[in-house]
């Protein structure tokens, strides 16, 4: 048995009582107990998000908005139900803030092709970041085509944190629009986005942030924010796949042009005239995914039950407990060292490729992510053709960052010169 | 660990550190590049072929242990046959890492077997393989075994 198998850290008890609401946990991997550390890809989901749409499925299957009969007042109730839950949990005001897409992906390209392209004209610039998610920038690429504007990017300096006196000089009077990820999903940088959409609103230059990995690890309040846009994914905050969120400022989103067109966004179709719908059914074209919404819900419920100050003051110790660890492995080198970071560490290793590194480790039941991260431009930053990457969430312990260290050395033995 | 041990044997480490016919070819005539995007193996591979024989061969790039040993492994074995002898050994290591086929007489290049056993790695253990056989046919395209 290893030591790691029998050492329970006394800090891990309340992380160990929250791992059993998620039964994949108990999966063997190999052999091995799995030790999941790739939550910055997808997180697990509870009991209560799978009974959730179990439930749905088995009890109140029907389709919104339309129906007249009791199962589909039902379905409508809960999908609208967890509308408001959204709402709540990142403190919009209004439900009619928050629209349900497929995911951050489509939310950014929501707002690229709505917002974007009736108010973008060529010569007009569009602020990034190096460390943006592909679907941070991709989005705006294809924009930039469509209207001749063009990107600024703002660097990244060593440590993995923003050049906030870049973003200073690239603010001016054709800046129309700012895109930023809240929290890089590569380094694990928490950016200083309430000073950044400060100094962008001084400048009359509203600003999307993505979450996808901020809202399971940071309390996320879009009013205290004052973002103009915010997207995320609720696959990453232990929700179902399929399922996203875009809010708005309402005046913002009223403004916007439909994005996709087809039945629920419209008020009256004739072939001579359709109007459409107001928010934020304007946004959500077509049957949704009704069940996800559902789960969605749930996933926040489970989260707002537990509260994150226990979920941040967990991750952060746990942060602090692996980077100290890993920190301690010869030829180990960790990309992202900002002062401010969620619970994520990028690392290459010496004589290994991290696609050696995680096939080592899968083989010892332990999943992490190796390659690029959607994230080419940061590897081109940092030098690297792709790093092997540990993401944690709120099951995961300190017990698993040894498992992890431990199969680390095992990888160094392999590739001993 | 006996599945690790027949990945990653001394042979494949071996290759992976010191990669042979590592380099670029100044008199070659034929030319391919692999890119493996959502990975980051890549490679480019130089090819001198005279009268239908691969007279010399080399390669660059960067990628992992299983790419890289699986190209330093082929550019010895393919030095000198023929290219239809190149194409032939191109199914047989098909054979070997997606079937699991245990014929033929496939010398060193048999250090790659355990790769079957790792489905998520056959494209590293490919690409230079498909690259060679797009350098070969002088597509001009960049290959990919994703």
């Amino acid at each position: 048995m290893r030591l790691a198998e029998v050492h329970n850290h006394p800090d891990d008890l309340q992380a160990q009582f929250w791992r059993t609401d998620f039964p994949i946990l108990k999966t063997k991997i190999h052999g091995r107990p799995l030790v999941y550390l790739d939550n910055a890809a997808t997180t697990q989901k509870p009991l209560a998000v799978i009974d959730t749409e179990r439930n749905f499925y088995s009890n109140y299957n029907a389709n919104v908005h339309r129906g007249i009969h009791t199962l589909s007042q039902r379905a409508t109730d809960a999908y609208e139900g967890a509308r408001i839950k959204v709402q709540h949990l990142i403190n919009a005001t209004s439900p009619n803030e928050i629209v349900f897409v497929r995911g951050t992906t489509e939310a950014i390209n929501l707002v690229a092709q709505s917002f974007g392209r009736s108010r973008l004209q060529a010569g007009d610039e569009i602020i990034l970041s190096w460390m943006e998610h592909h679907s941070n920038i991709v989005p705006w690429q294809m924009l930039c085509q469509q209207t001749g504007a063009n990107l600024r990017i703002v660097p990244v300096n060593d440590s993995g944190e923003l050049q906030m006196s870049d973003f200073e000089i690239f603010l001016n009077a054709r800046t129309r629009l700012v895109a930023l990820a809240h929290v890089s999903n590569t380094l694990g940088t928490v950016n200083p986005v309430k000073s950044i959409i400060g100094l962008a609103h001084r400048h009359g230059v509203p600003v999307l942030l993505d979450g996808a990995q901020a809202i399971a690890h940071v309390p996320v309040d879009a009013q205290m924010l004052d973002c103009d846009f915010y997207a995320f994914s609720a696959h990453k905050l232990y929700g179902p796949t399929g399922v996203g969120v875009l809010y708005g400022k309402s005046d913002l989103l009223e403004a916007m042009p439909a994005y996709q067109g087809g039945g629920d966004m419209i008020r009256s179709v004739t072939f001579e005239e359709t109007s459409y719908n107001s928010l934020p059914y304007k946004f959500e074209a077509g049957t949704p995914n009704i069940a996800g919404v559902i789960g969605l819900g749930a996933a926040v419920d489970y989260v707002r039950s537990i509260g994150f100050d226990a979920i941040v003051s967990h991750e952060r110790a746990l942060l602090s407990y692996a980077t100290a660890k890993l920190t301690d492995v010869p030829g180990l080198r960790i990309i992202g060292r900002a002062r401010e970071k969620t619970g994520i560490l990028s690392f290459v290793l010496d004589g290994a490729h991290p696609h050696d590194i995680g096939t080592i480790l899968d083989r010892e039941g332990i999943a992490i992510r190796t390659g690029h991260h959607c994230t080419m431009p940061l590897m081109e930053r940092f030098g690297v053709p792709a790093t092997a990457r540990a993401s944690f969430a709120l099951y995961n312990t300190r017990q698993e960052v040894d498992a992890l260290v431990e199969a680390i050395h095992k990888v160094r033995e392999v590739f001993k010169p | 660990m006996t599945d690790l041990r027949e990945l990653y044997q001394e042979t494949v480490l071996d290759h992976y550190r010191q990669p042979r016919n590592s380099g670029r070819l100044i008199d070659a005539n034929r030319t391919a590049q692999g890119f493996n995007p959502l990975c980051g193996d890549k490679l480019t591979l130089y090819l001198k072929v005279e009268d239908g024989v691969i007279r010399d061969v080399s390669f660059e790039g960067s990628g992992c242990a299983i790419a890289t040993a699986s190209a330093s492994l082929m550019t010895e074995s393919i030095k000198g046959i023929r290219e239809e002898e190149a194409l032939q050994l191109l199914q047989n290591i098909h054979g070997m890492v997606i079937e699991g086929d245990k014929a033929g007489d496939m010398g060193k290049l048999e250090v790659l077997a355990g790769v079957h056993e790792f489905p998520e790695r056959v494209k590293c253990a490919t690409l230079a393989w498909h690259t060679m056989k797009a350098a070969l046919e002088s597509t001009g395209l960049p290959v990919t075994t994703e």
